[in-house]
């Protein structure tokens, strides 16, 4: 069974139509990248499986369970949501840290929080493991400094610790690189491949082609809110099928 | 000169005793607007648009007219037109109408500043918080509000040292506070009459106090300084 199957998202803002008939089905251990250009609804796709916008068609269904349905009120219930939006992660473009908080705050907060409420781990256990995950990161010497202590990078490495910190069960990058200096897109990306190393299910939306094709174990290129060819990263990438995937491509190489 | 130094001991044992009920409206001012100002703004940027009509109409009215004139009317209009003056004739009943006429003056002003505080915590922050399960009252305590509060203290500094100095219009329905202790030795009192300079010598009290603020606002700032 597939960790995450999306059937026939729709999305339209007033009379815009975002996503049309968006499906695809994502494996356990499996990374799942998104490429194409501006505005053909790759960062709204993200949105809708963090419940930050709700489709307007389709169904997500989560390890066979389905956890919204466009046509059934009960899955869309307030109280709910919460806790289905813990299946994803998501880090976003601007990395919207927390700037109240240190680095390992920043980490911990959500968790301590979540912990307070339902019982569970001390909160000596989620520091812990905070620091370790801050560690995975090569941030150890940067726990007690304030975001706007960080570099770009840095700032957006405690961004993915932060995710990781709720143990999603799919973790969605939304364009992790498109903000920063380009001597600092390396050391997150080193950061995310070495995720996808370590079988960390994950759906990432980038504009990096060749770090597209190398981390993917199955690649979806979207225009004007519909999936346009899906596969394998090798083939899409290199050996486009589509004449529109093609012409993405070539306008990408020569940038 | 040498009048001004005799008189000096009885004027300011009387400016003493007026600037303490400065102090009071001043106080019991803040204690009411600040948390009221929240709750006005919240019913300005409430998703239910009678509510948020009605809010914006109320705070439109309140900052766009004097409060001397709110003052006059939260004081006479009880005894004057429903012929019931429910706050008394006494000091006491022209404290609270006092009280209430500022509360609710000042807290429409800081429903301003917040909503400008809270509309200005980028979007993203909520977001996050969403993102990793909080809920929105986590969210507010635990992600926006202090940060809102850093955005919000400058303009309130501002609002809270303007507030020191418009407790005076209390004086239009004879509070008796400092300038009304400092205007009595002009008609003559405690055998002082004709009098104008303990009038002037109330802005040394007013000034004074404005300092103090002026230094602790300015520590509060500071202290919120660690973070961008």
């Amino acid at each position: 069974m597939s960790i995450l199957e999306v059937n026939h998202i729709e999305k339209h803002f007033g009379a815009t139509q975002v996503l049309n008939d968006i499906s695809f089905s994502l494996e356990k251990g499996q990374a799942l990248s998104i490429i194409g250009s501006s505005g053909s609804g790759k960062t709204t796709l993200l949105r809708c499986l963090n419940f930050l916008e709700k489709p307007n068609g389709g169904t997500i269904a989560v390890n066979g369970n389905i956890i919204f349905d466009a046509a059934d009120p009960a899955t869309q219930q307030e109280k709910e949501i919460r806790a289905k939006r813990l299946h994803f992660g998501l880090v976003f473009q601007n990395f919207n840290l927390f700037p109240q908080y240190t680095a390992l705050q920043n980490v911990t907060l959500a968790r301590e929080l979540l912990a307070k409420e339902r019982g569970g781990e001390s909160k000596k256990e989620i520091e812990e493991e905070g620091k370790m995950l801050l560690a995975q990161m090569g941030l150890s010497d940067r726990a007690t400094h304030y975001p706007h202590q960080l570099s770009g990078g840095q700032q957006q490495r405690v961004a993915i610790a932060r995710a990781l910190a709720m143990h999603p069960d799919i973790l969605c990058f939304d364009e992790p690189t498109s903000a920063l200096d380009p001597e600092l897109t390396g050391e997150v990306l080193r950061v995310i491949r070495k995720l996808a190393e370590q079988k960390t299910t994950m759906i990432i939306v980038t504009h990096e082609m060749a770090f597209a094709r190398d981390v993917a174990d199955q690649i979806i290129f979207m225009d004007g809110g519909v999936i346009v060819e899906q596969g394998d990263p090798h083939q899409v990438i290199e050996h486009p099928r589509e004449e529109r995937t093609r012409q993405f491509l070539a306008r990408y190489s020569e940038n | 000169m040498e009048l001004i130094l005799e008189q000096m001991p009885v004027v300011i044992h009387s400016l003493n005793i007026g600037f303490l009920q400065t102090l009071k409206l001043f106080f019991v001012t803040l204690i009411g607007a600040i948390p009221l100002g929240l709750i006005i703004s919240f019913g300005s940027m409430s998703r239910f648009s009678p509510l948020r009509w009605l809010t914006r109409l109320v705070v439109w009215v309140v900052r766009g007219t004097p409060l001397m004139i709110q003052l006059l009317i939260i004081y006479y209009f009880p005894g004057l037109v429903l012929k019931n003056n429910w706050w008394g004739s006494g000091e006491t009943g022209r404290f609270i109408a006092s009280s209430v006429a500022f509360i609710f003056n000042y807290a429409c002003y800081f429903s301003e500043i917040y909503r400008g505080g809270i509309q200005g915590v980028p979007k993203g922050q909520q977001e996050a918080g969403m993102v990793l399960g909080m809920t929105k009252s986590q969210i507010f305590f635990k992600v926006t509000l202090l940060q809102m509060i850093k955005r919000i203290v400058p303009p309130m500094s501002n609002e809270i040292i303007t507030l020191v100095k418009d407790t005076s219009l209390a004086r239009i329905i004879a509070l008796q506070e400092i300038i009304w202790a400092g205007q009595a030795f002009l008609k003559g009192s405690q055998g002082i009459s004709g009098a104008i300079w303990p009038l002037f010598f109330t802005a040394v009290y007013y000034l004074i106090f404005n300092g103090i603020l002026t230094v602790l606002l300015g520590r509060l700032e500071q202290k919120l300084d660690y973070f961008k």
